[in-house]
């Protein structure tokens, strides 16, 4: 373990959340366009340490949730509503200097496609140096052993010879290894994954999920980690967000809601995994349809058309946020009911 | 991405990224069709089309709507070799006369004839032996695509004003068709690049796999199910070649390559002609040079517009 | 890199081989064939006989050929008959050469200075007037014929505001001592000051003629590229680091962003190549292009041969040293 990362293990989530995303509206407007809500009135919290899951379809307002927190959406065309408040201040009423000020040094993030997401003409370990160069005033030079021990830290053998590599000559594991170094060299507190194993091989994506789970276990850094990818959250997150067309639809604890899925969305995600313990000759469950047939989360349930469960008033009626008396959330106004789950 | 870096390289990505836009999941008609719908509100894209049209229009038209013969001189008796060498503009004679005492408006008119004739011809024999050149390449392979691609590109690789220079000054006699064989030429393996990757694309997509897999003839797959998916590319192609073929020309017949026939009037042998008088009767460069700048724009104007409409990248 | 510099060698030597089988096809189509190209139609018939013999004409075509390429590589292609008659043609090339590398080197470094700033600048303000003007100018850069640029400005310029000389390299009044033989240079060295500020007044119009066209063509690459870069997922990846704005111009979207201008400016220089004989031609620039318009239209064969063999060569040696360039910037080629 190297001296540049925090050893402390896991603070109780008790001090009130690190990071607390309220109402969050994110619009697209494009000139002769119809405005896009890609992000519909998103609240959640994520408590120092915590490991937590936003997962949807793709277009479902995962990406551009994490991209509004760390202020990284394109500058014109979109138009952003809430708050998200980290440690007390609100990251989205920040000028663009104190945001910069913040990124990589509280809040870091790490991308889906790690070959397009280095710069392919500098070095590995310039790349890994500049973060500390900014945010911890330290020289190139000073900075290369703390690289050379992060790129230690998350596996990557012969660190020496890779910082000086570039990007094409690492693989596709390494390279996404090099990007996970990068946003903790400055140790930061929270950690956003946006598909950080999408694209990369089943072998690879397992070792950077393990990867993950013990640097946050190790450092205490929280994590919100978004993914399509159930068998992702079901490894990693201690909550979980679903995701549909801009809202969160239920919430829960990852092992009540893979037990007990109560929204339709989340129920038919799961049974549409296939799983090896399952009956044989049972079938699988996909969701029909899709995103394109959604209704407006305005007078109906977006969800309704490709919903098994919809009914009459699901296309005319909103369904509102309701907490189960068991800490979980849910958009619903036909929820699964127990007896249904497992029948598939 | 393996960038090729060379001069050759960069054309050929140019030609092969055009190439690829054939061979996505709208090809063919379907994607000529979504691309006509988002130029038609595209202004620069219509104010290439206003300018080609109207070129076409007068080029077709101007023997008729010509005030007079271009090669005839009327205005001949007021020439004065010593103190007026070009007669200046008079009633009948909106902008004057030539060193010969022909009429300057019916010359520019006539002379888009041979502008367009050039332009139009040269691209289309460029763009036959790019196609017998694409297509021995793409639907054979082997070792006849590479010696083929080889020769490709190695024209590729020569600046091409300087290639069409040296063809045309190769000819014994400088002519209208001389000019029109080198700039053809010229424009032969940018065709030919462009079908043979957009044909070796296709080979693996669903269709021509469908056609192949039913047992029809690999000749009627070219020519029924490959070639009009290539069909827009090679039309944005086209018309970025017409424009290039007619500055081109020009700048060849000012050299002295082109018809030395000044009967049929041509905008670059007006223009060359033109040097003579230069210091003293500079309007006889300006109009020509106007003409052949306007035609070259518009062309220009439209092919970038419609390159920019076939790319994916900007098409949301 | 070694590799990757061999098969640009090869292709090059490909490029060559193949003109030079152009011309020597040409040069046995003329009329009356070479013999009648060298001693004109009038020669009695013993000397012409006599020439064949020399010519080797007698011997199959495979053998010509490779005569041909013998005397090539040695610099034999006869005697110039109107270009500057008498000479050695490829004296003649090499007496016009050092006029055209001034030319060019000042076209291409005026045509990069305004071309890379101007274009960084209209990608980063995408969409403004500063932006939409330069596009406007660029296309229509590339639409005027470079003669008819030339004409514009040796006429205004020259002709009616009489601010910089007509034609030439320099005025001969001045006697100024050679040493390079490019007069700039040479005044420099020599301390001929006069001679030095006379050479860059004459140099100035057929160089900025000359660079409208790369000039257009390096700033719409820039811009092209810039925008490319800055939308880049490692862009994205900076500004999470939260890196200043300025180290992420610089490293992340710079140093990206030029390595397809530095293509381009290859393929810039083969249209100096080819509009230099245009440009050349109306400032009577006693260069490289100026030569091979005159060999072409008084039939100096020789030195007709000469100038495209070796301007193809020049162009092919320039592309490499690019290739080279950009190998040494970019890592994916470097270490392959």
């Amino acid at each position: 373990m190297s001296a540049t990362i925090r050893t402390s293990v896991g603070r109780p989530p008790s001090h009130g959340p690190l990071l607390s995303v309220e109402d969050l509206r994110v619009t697209f407007t494009r000139h002769g366009e119809e405005p896009f809500k890609a992000v519909d009135g998103v609240s959640f919290d994520v408590h120092p340490g915590q490991t937590v899951g936003l997962v949807g379809e793709s277009g479902c307002g995962k990406s551009v949730t994490s991209l509004a927190i760390m202020g990284l959406l394109p500058k014109r065309g979109n138009h952003v509503e809430g708050t998200a408040t980290y440690e007390g201040v609100d990251l989205l009423g920040l000028s663009d200097k104190e945001m910069r000020d913040r990124r990589g040094r509280d809040i870091a993030m790490i991308f889906q496609d790690p070959l397009s997401s280095l710069n392919p003409v500098v070095p590995i370990g310039v790349q890994v140096t500049e973060v500390m160069e900014r945010h911890r005033g330290m020289s190139r030079k000073d900075a290369m052993p703390h690289a050379r021990d992060l790129l230690e830290r998350v596996g990557i053998p012969d660190p020496n010879a890779r910082l000086k590599n570039y990007p094409h000559q690492l693989s596709g594991g390494m390279r996404q290894r090099a990007l996970i170094a990068m946003a903790l060299a400055c140790q930061p507190r929270l950690l956003i994954a946006d598909e950080p194993t999408t694209a990369l091989d089943v072998t690879i994506q397992a070792q950077i999920l393990a990867l993950l789970k013990e640097l946050v276990q190790d450092t205490g850094t929280a994590l919100i980690m978004i993914t399509h990818d159930l068998g992702v959250v079901a490894g990693l997150c201690d909550e979980v967000n679903v995701l549909y067309a801009g809202r969160i639809v239920e919430r829960g604890d990852r092992h009540r809601l893979f037990a007990r899925p109560r929204h339709p969305y989340t129920h038919g995600l799961l049974s549409s995994i296939p799983r090896l313990d399952s009956p044989r000759g049972e079938k699988l469950n996909p969701i029909t349809g899709s995103v394109s047939d959604n209704l407006p989360w305005t007078s109906a349930c977006a969800f309704a058309p490709r919903c098994s469960h919809a009914q009459e008033d699901c296309r005319v009626q909103t369904p509102p946020w309701e907490w189960e008396n068991d800490g979980r959330g849910l958009r619903c106004h036909h929820p699964v009911e127990a007896e249904e789950v497992g029948r598939g | 991405m393996t960038t090729e870096p060379s001069y050759a390289g960069r054309r050929k990505e140019r030609i092969d990224a055009l190439a690829a836009h054939s061979f996505d999941e709208t090809a063919g008609v379907s994607l000529i069709v979504s691309a006509w719908r988002r130029l038609r509100r595209d202004p620069v894209f219509l104010f290439g089309l206003g300018i080609t049209v109207v070129f076409i229009v007068l080029a077709v038209i101007s023997p008729w709507i010509a005030p007079h013969d271009p090669a005839a001189a009327p205005l001949l008796d007021k020439v004065r070799p010593q103190t007026n060498p070009v007669p200046g503009p008079e009633p009948g004679f909106p902008l004057g006369a030539d060193d010969r005492g022909r009429d300057l408006l019916s010359r520019l008119l006539v002379g888009s004839r041979q502008t367009l004739v050039v332009g139009v011809f040269a691209t289309i024999f460029g763009l036959i032996g790019g196609l017998f050149l694409g297509i021995l390449a793409g639907s054979f392979g082997g070792a006849v695509d590479s010696v083929v691609m080889r020769i490709v590109d190695v024209m590729l690789s020569v600046p091409s004003l300087l290639l069409a220079f040296t063809i045309a000054a190769l000819a014994p006699r400088p002519s209208q068709t001389t000019l029109i064989i080198a700039i053809a030429i010229i424009q032969v393996p940018i065709f030919a690049r462009l079908l043979r990757g957009s044909m070796l694309g296709q080979r693996s997509s669903d269709h021509v796999l469908a056609a192949r897999a039913l047992g029809v003839k690999k000749s009627a797959i070219v020519f029924r199910h490959v070639l009009p998916n290539s069909m827009g590319p090679v039309i944005v192609q086209a018309t970025l070649v017409l424009a290039i073929a007619i500055i081109d020309a020009a700048a060849l017949s000012f050299l002295g390559l082109g018809s030395p026939d000044d009967r049929q009037p041509e905008w670059g042998q007006m223009l060359g002609r033109s040097q003579e008088f230069i210091y003293d009767h500079p309007h006889l460069a300006v109009y020509p040079a106007l003409c052949i700048i306007t035609v070259a724009l518009g062309f220009t104007l439209m092919g970038e517009s419609m390159r920019e409409a076939l790319d994916p990248k900007t098409r949301r | 890199m070694v590799r990757f510099i061999v098969r640009r060698m090869l292709q090059m030597a490909g490029v060559l081989v193949v003109l030079s089988m152009l011309l020597f096809v040409w040069l046995k189509a003329l009329p009356g064939g070479p013999v009648s190209a060298i001693l004109g139609e009038r020669a009695t018939p013993e000397r012409r006989a006599a020439l064949e013999a020399a010519l080797g004409l007698d011997q199959p075509v495979y053998v010509q050929y490779l005569r041909f390429v013998e005397r090539a590589l040695h610099g034999e292609f006869g005697a110039s008959t109107a270009v500057l008659p008498g000479e050695d043609a490829f004296q003649v090339f090499l007496i016009r050469l050092p006029a055209t590398i001034e030319l060019a080197i000042f076209a291409m470094v005026l045509a990069v200075a305004l071309g890379i700033p101007l274009g960084y600048f209209a990608a980063r303000r995408k969409g403004s007037p500063l932006d939409s003007g330069a596009v406007v100018f660029s296309l229509i850069g590339v639409a005027v014929p470079v003669f008819f640029t030339a004409f514009l400005l040796k006429y205004f310029v020259a002709v009616e505001w009489q601010l910089l000389p007509v034609s030439g390299r320099q005025d001969p009044s001045l006697d100024a001592t050679r040493v390079t033989g490019l007069f700039i240079l040479d005044g420099l060295l020599t301390r001929e000051w006069d001679a030095a500020w006379d050479a860059l007044r004459h140099l100035i119009l057929p160089a900025v003629a000359l660079a409208t066209i790369p000039f257009a063509i390096i700033f719409r690459i820039t811009r092209a590229s810039v925008l490319d870069t800055m939308d880049a997922d490692f862009v994205r990846t900076a500004e999470a680091k939260g890196l200043t704005a300025s180290v992420i111009r610089s490293r992340h979207v710079l140093r990206n962003a030029m390595l397809p201008v530095v293509t381009v400016i290859g393929l810039s220089l083969g249209g100096l190549l080819a509009g230099a004989i245009l440009t050349e031609t109306v400032f009577s620039f006693p260069g490289i292009g100026d030569a091979i318009y005159q060999s072409q239209r008084d039939k100096d064969y020789a030195v007709l041969t000469v100038l495209i063999l070796a301007s193809a060569a020049i162009f092919v040696i320039i592309n490499l040293l690019v290739d080279i360039a950009y190998a040494v910037l970019d890592p994916r080629i470097r270490t392959r």
